[in-house]
């Protein structure tokens, strides 16, 4: 099926997906806190849209209340609380270096291509957007976790971990026209109190290592030493 | 009916009257009586499910059948009995400094809120809430880990978050696949989540969505039952938390965990022809186990060693429903309920004996059974009972499975022996100096309470000996429900 073919609707979602994964790379190469964040932000208002978009689109008014939902947390709460935090522990002159960064983001090409390799049991299911959705969520959730692997900061990996909550949220929006209005506030709810939690762990944190890069979490080994 | 409401009720009214009247001795009595109130409530639905079969409420989001409400009921008396356990213990602590007022009110209200979270997971039908509940389960109980504002339970804290966090982060895209999967059916709209419409139409299912949708709820839910190679979590949080909370996170959270696989596994069962999900299971289980009875060998905390005898019987018991045959079902179901007492009640000698020698470190306690003989005595027949020794339910759990692998993959059940064999080595090569060793100096006896140890170690030897009619049918009930048909 060529581009041509497809309606406003449908273009419009691949469009948004392909920003989103963007916004995805885009992480994976930012090494000062603050630009992370506000790139964070990006993909949580990029996210709103969808589901606004997708609310609009297919006459489903229960879906803008996700969106609206999406647009509080993940686009101004969370990003405003972050950077607060990060203000308030004088974090923001902080430059993180990211070790290969070539090799790091050949592996988040690799992760978007198994991606698309794992979600071919869709395909039979549905029509060609889904399957591009399907496997451009689970490349954001597999590139939040990559994220979060090759970064040290605290604070670099909560957002990780927030933007695998976005390729998961994602995923629900797009295949399945969301979940059900209980599980969507309750999943909200979720974020809403992990978030929290996560900004008391760093003062936890800061005030049990003096700092906030995790590999200094080193005092507890699986065997004895 | 009403019971059920009541159960999920009484923990949420308690979390708030926790949170403003925490402090002082008052707070350890009202979370007694909260959780005493939940068995009851427990009861009352036990009868009414074993009476009348299975109970959908009017909304269908809280579902509660034979398999789920022995859950209920176990998860409300290990609750209970914790709790009687954790008045004293974390009075204690409070005494010696460790903790103050604020943190007293946040670990009550945080208790009950973990039950509430553990309750729901049990009782909902909706696969999205049964989501929500068990990160809700990580979210009460991750500052509890944290609680004494050592750098290692810092650590420990963030290790626990992070790991399930992102772990069950893919238990929520299982979950949507899951959602997507039924959607594909006309006519199911809104309710395409809920277990009992999905079991319905589960053979309507896409097999290939629903195998790619295990997957996923397997690793996600699989982090929190502490599966290898997703287990670095748990010893760290069992413990660097207080022992009470290691208890039910041991006795509790990792059998709920368990449940919503073999919910899942329910399902994709019914779509998927072929046994892929039980393979998977095994899978896991056996490497579990077989990796968490090495480690007990090289371990010097005797928190973090009953954790990996934890993460030993978990897998145990994922293997168990991964054979999936009727017999292997009935010994998962009543491993589960000897693992935990007998688990939940070493947890809480081990926090006395901690207390009495004021460290957790095992070559630093010594002589329990000269000092305070109630502590030496529960903890030598508690690490008896969990070894499998006969004639504890652990032994006849496991001879169970045992016999159920011998019928169904004999080439496996040496594997099982030899685990149990290292195990039974590793155990007990901490456990003698500890108990029999000598006394170090000024050691005295502590104010201790060990009713909840020895009510634990009486069921599990009842258990063990002989099994009343009642369990027995309330068992088979369960194994119908999971495996088709019962095991005689």
């Amino acid at each position: 099926m060529s581009i041509h073919e497809l309606d406003y609707y449908q273009q419009a979602v691949l469009l948004l997906a392909a920003l989103i994964a963007l916004t995805s790379f885009l992480m994976l190469g930012q090494s000062r806190l603050l630009r992370l964040i506000v790139v964070f932000a990006g993909q949580g208002l990029l996210l709103a849209a969808t589901t606004a978009m997708v609310a609009n689109a297919l006459a489903l008014p229960h879906l803008y209340i996700s969106a609206g939902l999406t647009l509080v947390l993940k686009g101004i709460f969370i990003p405003i609380m972050l950077q607060r935090l990060v203000m308030r522990m004088a974090l923001h002159r902080e430059m993180e270096t990211i070790e290969h960064p070539a090799r790091v983001m050949m592996g988040g090409t690799s992760l978007v291509v198994f991606s698309y390799y794992v979600s071919l049991p869709v395909v039979q299911l549905s029509p060609l957007v889904t399957l591009n959705t399907i496997a451009v969520s689970l490349s954001v959730v597999l590139l939040g976790m990559l994220l979060m692997i090759t970064r040290r900061h605290a604070v670099a990996q909560v957002v990780g971990f927030m933007s695998i909550e976005n390729g998961l949220f994602f995923a629900a929006v797009v295949s399945t026209q969301g979940m059900p209005m209980v599980v969507e506030l309750g999943i909200a709810a979720d974020v809403l109190v992990a978030a929290i939690v996560f900004g008391v762990f760093f003062f936890q944190i800061r005030a049990s290592i003096d700092s906030l890069n995790v590999d200094r979490l080193s005092r507890l080994s699986e065997v004895d030493r | 009916m009403i019971a059920v409401y009541l159960l999920l009720l009484i923990p949420l009214v308690g979390m708030g009257l926790l949170a403003l009247q925490g402090a002082g001795r008052l707070a350890g009595r009202i979370n007694v009586t909260l959780n005493a109130l939940a068995l009851g409530c427990a009861i009352a639905l036990a009868i009414d499910v074993l009476l009348h079969g299975p109970v959908l409420s009017s909304g269908k989001l809280l579902y509660v059948d034979s398999f789920n409400v022995y859950l209920v009921g176990l998860t409300a008396l290990v609750g209970l009995t914790t709790s009687i356990f954790s008045g004293p213990y974390m009075e204690h602590e409070r005494q010696i400094g460790r903790i103050g007022a604020d943190r007293l009110r946040l670990y009550y209200s945080m208790y009950q809120g973990f039950m509430l979270a553990m309750y729901l997971v049990l009782t909902t039908n909706n696969m999205g809430m049964l989501w929500v509940a068990m990160e809700g389960a990580t979210l009460a109980t991750v500052l509890l880990v944290s609680l004494y504002r050592t750098p290692e339970s810092v650590e420990a804290a963030w290790k626990y978050f992070i790991l399930c966090g992102v772990g069950i982060a893919q238990a929520l895209f299982g979950t949507v696949l899951l959602y997507f999967a039924a959607e594909q059916i006309p006519g199911l709209g809104e309710e395409a989540l809920l277990w009992t419409v999905l079991h319905e139409h589960a053979s309507l299912l896409n097999p290939g969505v629903m195998s790619l949708a295990f997957v996923f709820l397997l690793v996600g839910y699989g982090t929190k039952i502490g599966l290898v190679p997703l287990h670095n979590w748990l010893p760290d949080a069992h413990s660097e938390g207080p022992t009470p909370m290691s208890a039910i996170l041991s006795g509790l959270l990792l059998n709920d965990a368990l449940y919503a696989v073999v919910r899942c596994k329910m399902l994709v069962d019914r779509s998927v022809e072929t046994p892929m999900a039980g393979y998977l299971m095994m899978a896991f289980g056996l490497l579990s186990f077989l990796v968490a009875v090495l480690f007990l060998h090289r371990q010097t905390d005797i928190k973090r060693l009953f954790s990996y005898s934890s993460i030993e019987h978990m897998g145990l018991m994922t293997f168990a429903f991964g054979v999936g045959s009727p017999w292997a079902t009935f010994a998962a179901l009543f491993h589960m309920t000897t693992h935990s007492l007998t688990k939940s009640a070493i947890f809480v000698t081990v926090g006395h004996a901690a207390q009495l020698s004021g460290t957790q470190r095992m070559d630093k306690i010594r002589g329990l059974i000269m000092t305070q003989p109630v502590i030496g005595w529960g903890l030598l027949i508690g690490t008896l009972a969990i070894a499998g020794f006969p004639p504890f339910g652990v032994f006849a759990s496991e001879f169970l499975l045992l016999v159920a692998t011998m019928h169904d993959y004999p080439y496996l059940t040496p594997f099982l022996l030899l685990g149990v064999g290292i195990a039974f080595a590793g155990l007990f090569r901490h456990l003698h100096p500890m108990v029999y060793g000598d006394i170090p100096q000024d050691q005295k006896p502590i104010e201790a309470n060990l009713w909840p140890v020895i009510l634990h170690l009486a069921v599990v030897l009842w258990l063990g000996l002989s099994m009343p009619s009642f369990l027995g049918n309330w068992f088979n009930q369960a194994t119908r429900l999971i495996a088709g048909s019962v095991p005689l």
